[in-house]
Formats: structure tokens, C-alpha cells, sequence
């Protein structure tokens, strides 16, 4: 505020001198200049149709456009047009002798050189930031937001004006004062200066607009917008924005209640809602902080358009800062083109917010790993650089263009154009390694399963554990054999129900005689593995119990045959089957626990 | 299987068993690593991929510390954002196990290129390792009971409730890592112990290690095995491998122990200790007991033993003496607060409100039990029998083991994680061996059928069974009769441990058809009763991050966010040096998320500090404006559920903080708080309550909401409903009101009189300022 006014003195001041001392820069003539000041929203956007004639007699091929210093160091978008033959001229700033230091000055280069008694229609849109300052600084939560806005009621020019007039469009609500000069009028929140008449050039007369805004003065401090282009099909753009409320700052208390307060809630002069209107298609969108996904935000989508309407943790008054960061998913074939041999990115600049002024932004364009030939188009300047980038398994990691520019305004939201050279092999190289990674891990593993690696073949240990296996091998025939043994018991005692059952004396005692055979069979079978067992050293702490097995098995043996020969012997001599039952019964008993015994050690040479 | 069997010979038929039960056991496994994985991710699906509660945060921070400062950085940190004006040496006060571990993986994810954040791989942290851990119980178990069993327990282990509750995707506390390592610490110990090997032992130590860096709780694992070294020598089991599991151990793993530097000379110096001390001497007396008998004859012996006995006594008396000397000379009597209230539960209640104050170190309830360890609590007494049968070394060590943590979760809440486990293996062990009976007893039966000799011995079989059992049909009671005949046989039948290849021919355990099928159903149904429990405690009762809260109304789901609102509003709209005073349980958060130094957090080392805090809590606005200003105190943060009912608030809290307060600062007394013996906000409340700074900055300007001041948690309407406040002042409230921050105001304004002449001077000379600057359009 201070420095604002004293400006305006220094220019009141300066400029009276300047008039009388700077000579015309050329003969041009502006017929009629038409100027419209927008500032609904948190910026001015100041468009200008300039009826350019040059009455002298040396043709002019540049036009000088002016403003005051103040505002042209706010000037944050500046573009010239000529509506017939319809071409964007280029701009630069210039710094011609003699004009003072409290104006800008801006050459345009002509589409054509004007002649004597040609005119041309000049369409310029400028667009400032920070020059509706908030009036007072300091508000508390109940109060307005109230700003004030400075400008000139004549436009500003190194030329002799004809004609021309200033509108300017304000918010609809409250005005609290502006300068009334002639030929000024409010017409509902529209305010109007002029026409005013042939007006020598440098002529200026200031105004100043005091108005309530109802704007978000939401401020990007920094946005960092990274792009990460990928071949398989998804642009990925994820945005960190740092921002900031930059209107009139909260003095005193923030209280809930009063915030909340219904039906007059005290706290206008906060923002809750950023809209983004992000391309059509967008998915996976998330809107999150460095501690977490924020909850609220809403989506809208249709075939044009996807908007995000979103909130920030807590609402922000003047002076309060917040950090946010949104993400989303595009489909690549929306913005990815091929021409001439290159393919390039044609995506949009700025950030997708709406009426949200960025202070700084980087824009990084994430190419895919092998790119080359990386070029840049953008319709305005911007700081260029390159970076590498490792993500996702790089090797070579991904080339980066990292775009730079101070002070952009939603104006900057024009499409970019990154040129780069990609061959679609590289696709594959990813995932290639993935599946070679896998494949050596199997590999390894396989070999290392099977094959010996032992250090010394003449170590204990490993002797030890080639005797162990012997063991182990020698444990499982002695194992099976018994298990022969039993089968053969069960053969035998099959044997004696069926005898039980139809009194076929002959068959038992056939039965009984393939069994005996059998078995002696499999006791020799026995020998050599029990002795094998016996030498072995490794084996010392099994061997007793398979020796107590293998006897055991005798032992059953024994009483069983016995058993046989009682029961026969009774079929034989034709006892009743109670009497041979009676005489069985304990060496039945006998047999049974035996078996329980066998099983037991089994059972436990099995664990083994 | 059995198709594949029948045309091949024998020998082959075996290995292709086995090799296709190896398979097969390893497919199982990866599936119940996924499972476990996979059951801990509803808080990610349901909420958001963030970490959870309060702990977490600062394992988060610190982890975040040393991803970015790197290890030397970590020892060397010395935190002056918390504890103000204190601080804290976070390198050395911290189990920095989890950190470690999370942050190698941080490391190794990017030095992969594999861009995760800190924050990714903090939350999926802890279901990695209960996948880990359900492995490591797979070991544990296949070393007790074999195989079969082993993955039984893993299974269970995989999403027992308990273990969901410290380990969901965000919970990134020591717990997560710490159930791995005790476990994985145990199976090592039982390793070397059936094989006697020293490079087992080794790990052991290592092992021990990582559970030392984890988890306080290693001394659990430093009590547990001595006492089963204790058991074995007494019970008789001595070998030369009891002493190669256990004597490497003590060496190492205190040597390991003592360079955690949170540890440090701890490891020799507390009681908790010792035992481990005591029993490493008593195995080398048994161990030199055991050489000397293998050199002497019997008589020698016998002379030298009564020898040794009574020398012995003497030397044992003195070393017992010299060590309750050092218990009683070493701090805290050697035990510490937290360790004493294990022995004694009412220790902690007695004499450190701090620790009692603490919800999780409370007794559990019968409910808890139930609702943490569900239809485990039922088969682990079929568990124990069957480890019983017969028993070994390893299995009476699980057995002692289950034995000691009923016991430790009898006192306090927190440790039903170290049941968790034991219950898993005594509950995999049961079910394995009752599906081994039965699904065996089903196969002979069918078997019988099919063929012809096995169908003769079936017919055998079955008069034999009726005689026994007196010619009854009832199945059951078969069983019943003949187990008590036969005596040997457990009641149970999961008792009964049939190996697989007798089984067929073990008749005495085969039960009837129909008895089997019955019986199988019915623990499939208990089985599915688990899956169905766990996965609802996964899904609702233990994914909620506690930051964010969640009601289900008519119009939706609603999201209480509150506190990070309220943190993102501190740290991005508040000084970064500004200090911030708020009860100790939300210090963590607070220097994790806003980023602000705090007075006290939830490390609650120094009672002091945090008994300042409370009687700041517990004065009138000017006393603890007072207080807080001699802290440097900028903001204070309360948390409030009145307006939504969220009932942990700080108000509910608020006897603890008089409590301690007034342990430290006698002005403080409890019963100025309380109305006969209650506590209440009400008009009935006494004015020492209605005046403290706790109520005023919960209530300020509650009574405007709905013009009664009706507090939803207490459900009552509040005692003092119209005050102002004189010396804080209303900063920012959160959208629900949960967390309010207030500011101090500045010295000058305390005064009224004064600050009427003030404030008439500061607007006089704002307008002068005003006047400067001359008003371009007056």
C-alpha cells in the first residue's frame, strides 16, 4: 500500500516533467483506443483494441506500447494481435533514450510497415498480478474483503490519442469509493471513464477503485507440475502446489463457531474451494499432502471436460498457507503425436486450476528411458534445462525437461511441444529384465539344490553325511521288510478265520507253510542290512533299537506260528471254538502287545 | 495321489510323495504368506495407505531421519523438537530394530530404482513381516510336530487377531517386526537343539540380536529359554545339545545385546537378566557334573559328589548373596517400572500413574481373550496334551512357553502378542493331529472296503471292537470305552498321534466312519469360524488409523479428519520454531505431522516434565498461562469430542493429567476435581474443575453451538457454559471441533486497565501511521 502510493506520487511527478520534455517517438496517430479492465477475479486483465494510423510520411514498422512501471512490473501476460490478417506479433521489451524510468516500455514489431495514411487494429491483452491491493491490510474474520485497484483514466501512451475509453468491470458487489473524474459513470458494477478527446501524448490522470473482492486470492508460491510420459499408454501428471492466500491477512481469532455460523456465516473473505479443470479422459486422480490423502474434493467428468473441485484441509484466510499435491492419470494417445520421424508431447503449460496465480513454476516433462533428440516449442519464453531421472528400474535413467517460468496467470495455459526421438525397443527392456532377474533367481536356485557343494569331499562332515544317507537308506529296506513281516502275520491270521469260518484244515495249513517260507525269505534278506548296520559308526544310536525290532519281530513271529499250530492242532482234534479260544487267549494277549511294541519302534525309527 | 501310486514300485512311490508334499507345502506356505500380507490390507483399502495412531508416527519420523541423514546421523541424532526445552537423544534411547529395518529396504527399493516413498514402504512394513513371521512359525512348529502341523500354526498365525491388531498396513510399531524375531528366535533355539549345531547356535545369537534391537520385550525370550534350559536339566534331559542351544546364547547374545546402545550395559546390569546368568552357571556345573561321572566309576562318583555338594552349597550361598547385592544396588531395584508390573499387576497402579494411565497395559477382560485369540483359547489345551505325547525336549518348551505368556497376558493387555503365537502353534498342532486321526481312520475304512485283505482285517477288527466294548453301537462311546481300557490313550483324540504309515494298522485308534466324518466337519466348521472372525477383526475392528475417523450415517459415510487438519493448519501457518503444548498422546503426531517442537510426547521418560503439562492442564487460566509461558509455549492443543461424541478426548483424560500432575506438584489434588468420588462437567462439577484450564479451552464458546452446552460424550449439559478467556486465545478450531488451538497472548495484554490504555495508543498510532501514508483518493 505504502509503496503503491508513493509510486503514484513519484509518477504524478515525474510524469508532468516527462511530458514536457520527451520528444514524439514517431508521427503515429492512435485514432481510437477501447480499454476493459476486468477484475472479477484476483488478477486484471486488461484488454486494448488500439486503432493505429500514421498520418506522417516515413512508414513506422514498430509500435511502442507503455505502462506505468508499477503495473509493468506486474505484468505477468502480454500478447499483441491484429484481427485482419489475423497473427500474433512478437513482443519485446525495450529501453528506449528518454523516456523516464516510471514507464515500461514494450516494442511490437509490425505485421507490415504502415505507410503514410494506413491504419491497422491492434488487440492486446495484458494480464497483472498483485495489483489489486488489499484496502485495509489487515481484516478479522467478520469483516469484507476490500481492495483497491490504480490505474490511469487516459490511457498511456508515446502517441497523440483521438479518442478513446476505459471500462472497467467490477465484481458484483459492494464499491466503497472511486475517483470521479469527468465523463465517469457507474453502471451497476460496470465503471466507465471517457470518451475523452485528442489527448497529447504521456497524458495521464490517476484513478483508484476501492471495491469488495470476492475473488480466492489463492496464490501458488511454487508448483512443481511433473509429467511423466510412458509408452505403455498413461501420461502421468502429478502437481505439488504450495499455496497461499494472498489477499488481506486475518487479524485476531478464527473462531469455528463463528465461521459455521448459520444462516450468516463471518468469514467471507476465506476460500474453501479450488476448482481444476482437467482434460477430458483424466483418471485416477488423487488429491493428497505429505501427510495423507485430504478427503474432500469432488469430481465431475464428461466427454469435454473433468473438473475437481477441491478443498483444502482447512479454509484459508488472508495470510494462511496450505500444501496440496494432485495427481492424475491421461491417455497417452491424447497427447502424444508423431511427425516428421520425432514424436512429441502436446500438453498444456500452466497449472489446470482456475483463477489461481503461480509465482514460480516447473514444469518437468518425464520422457521414457532412451529418448533422444529432445526439443522444445513453447509459445512464450520460459528458462529451459535438462535433468536425469531414475524411477522404475532405470538403467540409463529418463531424460527431463525441466521448463522454468516466474509469475504465470491461467492466460499461460497454452500447449507446449516436447520433440524427442524414440525407438519402441526400449519398451521391452524392462520387462525382459524383470523375467532374466526371475529366471537367474530359479536358475540358482535349481543348482543349488542339486548340485554338491561341499567344499572337501575327504571332510568328516561330509563323509559323515554320505554314511548318514547309507543309514537312512539301509533304515527304510529294514523298515519295508518288516512291514513285510507284518503283512505276512496278517496273511496268517486271515488264514486262521477262514478256518474259523469253513473248517478247510488243508488250506490253513498252506497258507501256513507259504508263510513260513516267506518269512525265512525276508529274515535273510534282514542279515546283511542289520550287520551293515552294526559297523556302521553313524548308526550306533539307532542300531539297538532296530536290533530290539527285528527281535521282537521274532519273538511275534514265534508266538504267532505257535498260535497257528494251537488253533490248527484244536480244528484238528475237533475242540469246540470257545476251548481253542480259551487256549489262544494269552498268547492272543501276548501277540497284541507285541504288535504295539513293533509299531511303537516303527513309529519311531520313522522319526529318524 | 493314490492313482499315481498304484503302478509305480514302491521306493519311487515314497519319493514322489515326498517330493509332491514338498511342493505342496511350499505352495502353501507362499499362499499363507499372501494370506497374511493380504488380511492386514483392509486399512489401506478402507481408509488410505497412511500410518496409523500414535507410536507409528515417530517410528516414522525417525525412520524418515535416517533415510535421509543416513546411520552415523541416527546414532548421533539428538532430537530438540520434542521434549522442550530437554530434548531427546533419539540414537540412543530407541529400539532401533524397525527403523533399520525399514530403512535397508528403503535403501535397497532405491538403490533398485524402484522409487518408493518412506512412507510406502513404512506401511506395508509390518504385513511383510507377519507374512515372515507365519513362516517362521511354520519352522517352529515343523521342528515340534512336524510338518503338518507346521502349517496348521502358520495358517492360524496368519491372521490370529491379535497379531492383526500391531500389524495391519500402517501400524508401524516394534511389535510388527518384534513377533517375527521371537519367534524366528525360538525356532533357532529348538533348531539346535535336535541338531546340537553350533552354526545354528550362532544364528540363534544373531537372532536374539535383532529381537534385542526390536523390541523391548527380548526379555521375555532372555527369561523364557533359561527357564526350559532349568526344566530339562531338572526333568533329567541334559545333553551336550541343550548346552550348545543355550551357552552360546548367553555369551553372545549379551555381548550382541549390550551394543544396542538403548540396552547398553543394561544387559548385565538388571535383574531382568539374571536368571539367564544364573542358569548359564547351573548348566556348566551339570555339564561338568555329567564329565566327571563319565570319567569316574560309580563309587568315585558318589564320594566325589558329596564333595563337590558341599563345597558347592558355600559357593552357590555366596554367589546368591552377591546377587541380590547387585540387584538391590542396581536401578530401580533392578527392575524396572514396566517389568514390575508384570510380576506384580498392581504395581503400576500403585506407585506410576504414567504407565497405568496407558490403556494397553491394563489386564485384559475375558472378552479380550476371546476377541484376540478366538477358537484358539479352545484348542490349546488339546495342544499341550498332545505335546505331551510323548514328550520331547522341543515340545516342553512350547509347552512352557504357552504356559509363561498366559500368564504375562494375564497382566497386561499388550503382551496377548506374545500369546498370539504360542497359541498358533498349540492350536496347529491340535487340529494337525486330529485330522491325522481322523482323516486317517476314514481312509482305513475306505480302504477296507475297496480291498479285499484289508476288508478281512476290518471284519476282524470289528467283532473285536464290540467285545470290547460291550456291545455297544454308539461310536463315541467306542471311543470312550476303549480309551479307558486301554489307559495309555488320551481322552482326546487329538491327542492320539498316529504316525502315517502304522496308522492303517493301528487299529486300537481308528474310529467309525461315520464318528470321523462327523468330527471333521465339525472342525472344519470351527476352522471357518476363525477365517470368519479374523477376517471380520481385520476388516472392522482393528484397521481404523485412528487419525482419521469414520461414521457410517444415513446420508453416507462421514470422515472425521480433524487432526490432520489441525496439524497441516500448524505446520504451515505457524512459526517452525514455535512450540506447542498438548497432553503427551498426541506429541508424536504432532512433531511427526506439524512438524512443531512439543513439551511432552508419548516416549514418557521424564514424569517431571510431563507432570508440568498436567498440572498446566489441571490450573486456572493464569497459573498455566504462567506455566506455559515459562516453557516457551506458543500454542496449546486440546482435543474435544463434546460436539461429535468422540469419547477419547482430552476431557476423559483429564483425571490422568491431574493425577500426575499431582504426583509431582502436591497443590494439586485430585479430589478438587471430583464430586463425591465423581467426575463430572455438569453444574454439579466443584469449581476448581469448572475454572481449570482443560475445561475453558475445551468449552470456550461451546454453549453458542446449540445454546445449551450439551457435552455428547458425557451426555450432560456442561457447568459452565458463558466465560471468556483472558489469556489464550482462540487460533484455530477443526471442522468438527476435535482439536482446538489456542495461542497465548502476548504478556502486555494481561492486564484489563492496561489493555484498554494500550489498545486506545495502538489504534491512535495506527491511524497516525495511516495518516503518513496520505490515502491517495481522501
Amino acid at each position: 500500500m505504502k509503496q503503491s502510493s508513493v509510486v503514484v506520487d513519484l509518477l504524478l511527478l515525474l510524469l508532468t516533467i516527462s511530458v514536457l520534455t520527451t520528444p514524439a517517438f514517431s508521427d503515429l496517430v492512435l485514432s481510437k483506443v477501447e480499454r476493459r479492465i476486468d477484475v472479477t477475479s484476483q488478477f486484471a486483465r486488461v484488454t486494448k483494441s488500439l486503432k493505429v494510423v500514421n498520418p506522417g510520411s516515413e512508414s513506422v514498422s514498430e509500435f511502442m506500447l507503455t505502462f506505468p512501471k508499477f503495473l509493468g512490473n506486474n505484468l505477468a501476460y502480454l500478447s499483441v494481435k491484429t484481427k485482419r490478417p489475423l497473427a500474433n506479433l512478437s513482443v519485446k521489451k525495450a529501453d528506449p533514450k528518454g523516456i523516464p524510468d516510471s514507464i515500461s516500455v514494450y516494442s511490437v514489431a509490425l505485421p507490415k510497415t504502415l505507410s503514410k495514411g494506413d491504419s491497422l487494429t491492434l488487440e492486446v491483452v495484458a494480464t497483472f498480478t498483485n495489483v489489486l491491493q488489499p484496502f485495509p491490510e489487515k481484516i478479522t474474520q467478520g469483516e469484507i474483503h476490500l481492495v483497491m485497484l490504480q490505474e490511469s483514466a487516459q490511457y498511456l501512451s508515446p502517441y497523440t490519442v483521438e479518442s478513446q475509453s476505459l471500462s472497467i468491470k467490477l465484481p458484483n458487489a459492494r464499491i466503497e469509493s472511486y475517483s470521479k473524474l469527468e465523463n465517469t459513470k457507474l453502471q451497476g458494477s460496470e465503471l466507465k471513464y471517457g470518451p475523452y478527446k485528442n489527448l497529447p501524448p504521456f497524458s495521464y490522470s490517476p484513478i483508484v477503485v476501492h471495491f469488495e473482492s470476492k475473488a480466492a486470492f489463492a496464490v501458488a508460491e511454487k508448483l512443481v507440475r511433473e509429467i511423466e510420459v510412458s509408452h505403455w499408454g498413461n501420461v502421468q501428471v502429478t502437481e505439488h502446489y504450495n499455496v497461499v492466500h494472498r489477499g488481506a491477512q486475518l487479524k485476531g481469532e478464527f473462531s469455528r463457531l463463528d465461521f459455521q455460523a448459520r444462516p450468516n456465516p463471518r468469514g467471507v473473505s476465506a476460500f474453501r474451494h479450488l476448482l481444476a479443470r482437467l482434460p477430458p479422459r483424466a483418471h485416477s486422480i488423487y488429491y493428497r499432502d505429505d501427510i495423507g490423502n485430504i478427503s474432500t474434493s469432488e469430481m465431475q467428468s464428461d466427454s469435454k471436460k473433468t473438473e475437481l473441485l477441491i478443498e483444502p484441509r482447512f479454509p484459508l484466510f488472508g495470510g494462511w498457507k496450505t500444501f496440496f499435491t494432485i495427481g492424475y492419470g491421461l491417455p497417452l494417445s491424447d497427447f502424444l503425436f508423431a511427425s516428421e520421424g520425432k514424436r512429441f508431447v502436446n500438453i498444456s503449460f500452466g497449472s489446470p486450476m482456475i483463477d489461481l496465480v503461480t509465482e514460480k513454476i516447473i514444469v518437468q516433462v518425464v520422457l521414457p528411458e532412451g529418448s533422444k533428440d529432445i526439443s522444445v516449442t513453447t509459445p512464450f519464453a520460459v528458462k529451459q534445462s535438462q535433468e536425469i531421472k531414475y524411477s522404475h528400474l532405470d538403467i540409463a535413467g529418463r531424460p527431463v525437461v525441466v521448463l522454468e517460468k516466474n509469475n504465470v496467470v491461467p492466460d499461460h495455459n497454452q500447449h507446449i511441444q516436447v520433440y524427442y526421438k524414440f525407438s519402441n525397443i526400449n519398451l521391452l527392456s524392462e520387462p525382459l529384465m524383470l523375467i532374466s532377474g526371475f529366471f537367474v533367481l530359479f536358475i540358482t536356485c535349481i543348482i543349488y539344490t542339486r548340485a554338491d557343494f561341499s567344499i572337501s569331499k575327504s571332510s568328516p562332515t561330509y563323509l559323515a553325511k554320505l554314511q548318514w544317507d547309507e543309514v537312512v537308506a539301509t533304515l527304510q529296506e529294514v523298515q519295508s521288510i518288516i512291514q513285510k513281516c507284518l503283512a505276512a502275520h496278517d496273511k496268517l491270521e486271515a488264514s486262521l478265520r477262514d478256518l474259523s469260518r469253513t473248517g478247510d484244515i488243508q488250506t490253513c495249513k498252506a497258507a501256513r507253510k507259504s508263510t513260513d517260507s516267506l518269512l525265512k525269505d525276508l529274515s535273510k534278506e534282514l542279515k546283511p542290512l542289520l550287520a551293515f548296520l552294526q559297523s556302521s559308526p553313524s548308526a550306533s544310536h539307532i542300531s539297538p533299537k532296530v536290533e530290539e525290532l527285528v527281535v521282537k519281530e521274532k519273538e511275534l513271529q514265534e508266538k504267532l506260528m505257535a498260535k497257528h499250530t494251537t488253533v490248527v492242532e484244536g480244528y484238528e482234534k475237533k475242540s469246540s471254538g470257545r476251548d481253542i479260544e480259551n487256549r489262544i487267549a494269552s498268547q492272543q494277549q501276548k501277540i497284541i502287545a507285541l504288535r504295539q511294541e513293533i509299531e511303537d519302534l516303527l513309529e519311531f525309527i520313522d522319526e529318524i | 495321489m493314490a492313482a499315481l501310486e498304484s503302478p509305480q514300485p514302491a521306493a519311487t512311490t515314497t519319493a514322489m510323495r515326498h517330493a509332491f508334499g514338498n511342493v505342496l507345502s511350499v505352495l502353501i506356505l507362499v499362499l499363507i504368506g499372501v494370506l497374511a500380507f493380504s488380511i492386514r490390507l483392509f486399512s489401506v483399502i478402507k481408509y488410505e495407505s497412511v500410518i496409523h495412531e500414535f507410536d507409528p508416527y515417530f517410528n516414522y519420523r525417525v525412520t524418515q531421519f535416517l533415510s535421509k541423514n543416513g546411520i552415523y546421523e541416527f546414532w548421533n541424532w539428538f532430537d530438540d523438537r520434542t521434549w522442550y526445552p530437554l530434548g531427546r537423544v533419539i540414537g540412543g534411547t530407541v529400539y532401533p530394530g524397525l527403523t533399520l529395518t525399514a530403512g535397508t529396504i528403503w535403501w535397497v527399493l532405491n538403490s533398485l530404482n524402484i522409487p518408493l516413498s518412506v512412507e510406502t514402504v513404512c506401511v506395508f512394513t509390518a504385513p511383510v513381516f507377519s507374512a515372515f513371521a507365519s513362516w517362521a512359525t511354520y519352522l517352529l512348529t515343523k521342528e515340534v510336530k512336524g510338518s503338518g502341523a507346521g502349517l496348521a500354526a502358520a495358517v492360524l498365525l496368519a491372521m490370529v487377531p491379535s497379531y492383526i491388531s500391531r500389524s495391519v498396513a500402517g501400524s508401524y510399531d516394534n511389535e510388527a517386526v518384534a513377533i517375527f524375531a521371537l519367534i524366528f528366535t525360538f525356532y533357532l533355539y529348538i533348531k539346535t537343539l535336535n541338531t546340537g549345531s553350533l552354526f545354528y547356535a550362532t544364528l540363534n545369537a544373531l537372532a536374539y540380536f535383532y529381537m534385542v534391537c526390536s523390541w523391548g520385550g527380548y526379555t521375555f525370550i532372555i527369561n523364557l529359554i533359561p527357564m526350559h534350559v532349568l526344566l530339562c536339566i531338572v526333568t533329567g534331559r541334559y545333553s551336550p545339545r541343550l548346552y550348545i542351544a543355550y551357552a552360546p546364547l548367553v555369551v553372545l547374545g549379551t555381548l550382541l545385546a549390550a551394543l544396542v546402545p538403548v540396552v547398553g550395559f543394561n544387559a548385565v546390569l538388571t535383574s531382568e537378566h539374571f536368571a539367564s546368568f544364573l542358569v548359564f552357571i547351573i548348566i556348566h556345573v551339570v555339564a561338568l557334573v555329567y564329565y566327571i561321572k563319565g570319567i569316574l566309576t560309580p563309587k568315585m562318583f558318589k564320594v566325589a559328589v558329596t564333595l563337590v555338594v558341599s563345597i558347592g552349597m558355600v559357593v552357590c550361598f555366596i554367589v546368591v548373596a552377591i546377587l541380590v547385592a547387585l540387584v538391590a544396588s542396581s536401578p530401580t531395584g533392578g527392575w524396572s517400572g514396566r517389568s514390575l508390573s508384570l510380576l506384580d499387576p498392581t504395581y503400576a497402579s500403585k506407585y506410576i500413574p504414567i504407565i497405568a494411565s496407558v490403556s494397553e497395559h491394563q489386564p485384559p477382560t475375558w472378552p479380550s481373550y476371546f476377541m484376540d485369540i478366538n477358537v484358539l483359547a479352545f484348542l490349546v489345551p488339546a495342544g499341550i496334551i498332545a505335546c505331551f505325547s510323548p514328550l520331547s525336549d522341543s515340545s516342553s518348551f512350547v509347552v512352557l512357553y504357552i504356559v509363561m505368556s498366559v500368564y504375562f497376558s494375564g497382566v497386561m493387555v499388550r503382551l496377548m502378542l506374545v500369546l498370539a503365537p504360542a497359541a498358533c502353534i498349540m492350536s496347529g498342532i491340535a487340529l494337525s493331529q486330529a485330522f491325522d486321526v481322523f482323516t486317517g481312520s476314514i481312509k482305513y475304512q475306505l480302504g477296507g472296503s475297496s480291498n479285499s485283505t484289508d476288508n478281512a482285517e476290518d471284519t476282524n477288527n470289528a467283532p473285536k471292537d464290540d467285545a470290547s466294548a460291550g456291545k455297544t453301537d454308539k461310536g463315541e462311546e467306542i471311543v470312550k470305552e476303549r480309551s479307558s481300557k486301554k489307559g495309555k490313550k488320551k481322552e482326546r483324540e487329538p491327542a492320539d498321534k498316529p504316525s502315517v504309515k502304522s496308522k492303517a494298522k493301528k487299529k486300537a485308534l481308528v474310529l467309525p466312519l461315520e464318528t470321523s466324518i462327523v468330527a471333521l466337519l465339525l472342525l472344519i466348521m470351527l476352522g471357518a469360524f476363525y477365517v470368519i472372525h479374523c477376517v471380520w477383526a481385520a476388516a472392522e475392528a482393528y484397521s481404523a488409523p485412528s487419525i482419521v475417523l469414520t461414521s457410517q450415517s444415513r446420508d453416507g459415510l462421514h470422515v472425521f479428519d480433524d487432526f490432520r487438519e489441525s496439524y497441516a493448519w500448524l505446520s504451515h501457518n505457524t512459526d517452525v520454531d514455535d512450540k506447542v503444548a498438548s497432553w503427551w498422546d498426541y506429541g508424536y503426531q504432532t512433531t511427526a505431522m506439524a512438524n512443531r517442537t512439543v513439551i511432552v510426547d508419548n516416549n514418557t521418560w521424564n514424569n517431571t516434565h510431563i507432570a508440568t503439562v498436567g498440572t498446566a492442564m489441571s490450573s486456572p487460566e493464569k497459573a498455566a498461562w504462567e506455566i506455559f509461558n515459562s516453557l516457551d509455549v506458543k500454542y496449546v492443543l486440546v482435543v474435544f469430542g463434546g460436539l461429535i461424541g468422540y469419547p477419547s478426548d482430552d476431557i476423559n483424560k483429564f483425571l490422568w493429567m491431574v493425577r500426575i500432575g499431582g504426583g509431582v506438584f502436591p497443590h494439586i489434588k485430585e479430589a478438587d476435581y471430583l464430586r463425591d468420588g465423581q467426575y463430572r462437567i455438569d453444574s454439579e462439577a466443584t469449581p476448581t474443575m469448572l475454572n481449570c484450564l482443560m475445561y475453558k479451552l475445551s468449552y470456550y464458546r461451546f454453549v453458542e453451538t446449540d445454546g445449551k452446552g450439551y457435552d455428547r460424550v458425557r451426555r450432560t449439559e456442561i457447568g459452565k457454559k458463558h466465560f471468556k478467556l483472558t489469556h489464550f486465545e482462540e487460533v484455530f478450531t477443526s471442522h468438527h471441533w476435535m482439536v482446538r488451538i489456542y495461542k497465548l497472548k502476548p504478556a502486555r495484554n494481561r492486564i484489563r486497565g492496561r489493555a484498554k490504555k494500550l489498545k486506545s495508543k495502538t489504534t491512535s498510532s495506527g491511524w497516525s501511521s495511516k495518516s503518513e501514508k496520505k490515502n491517495p483518493w481522501v
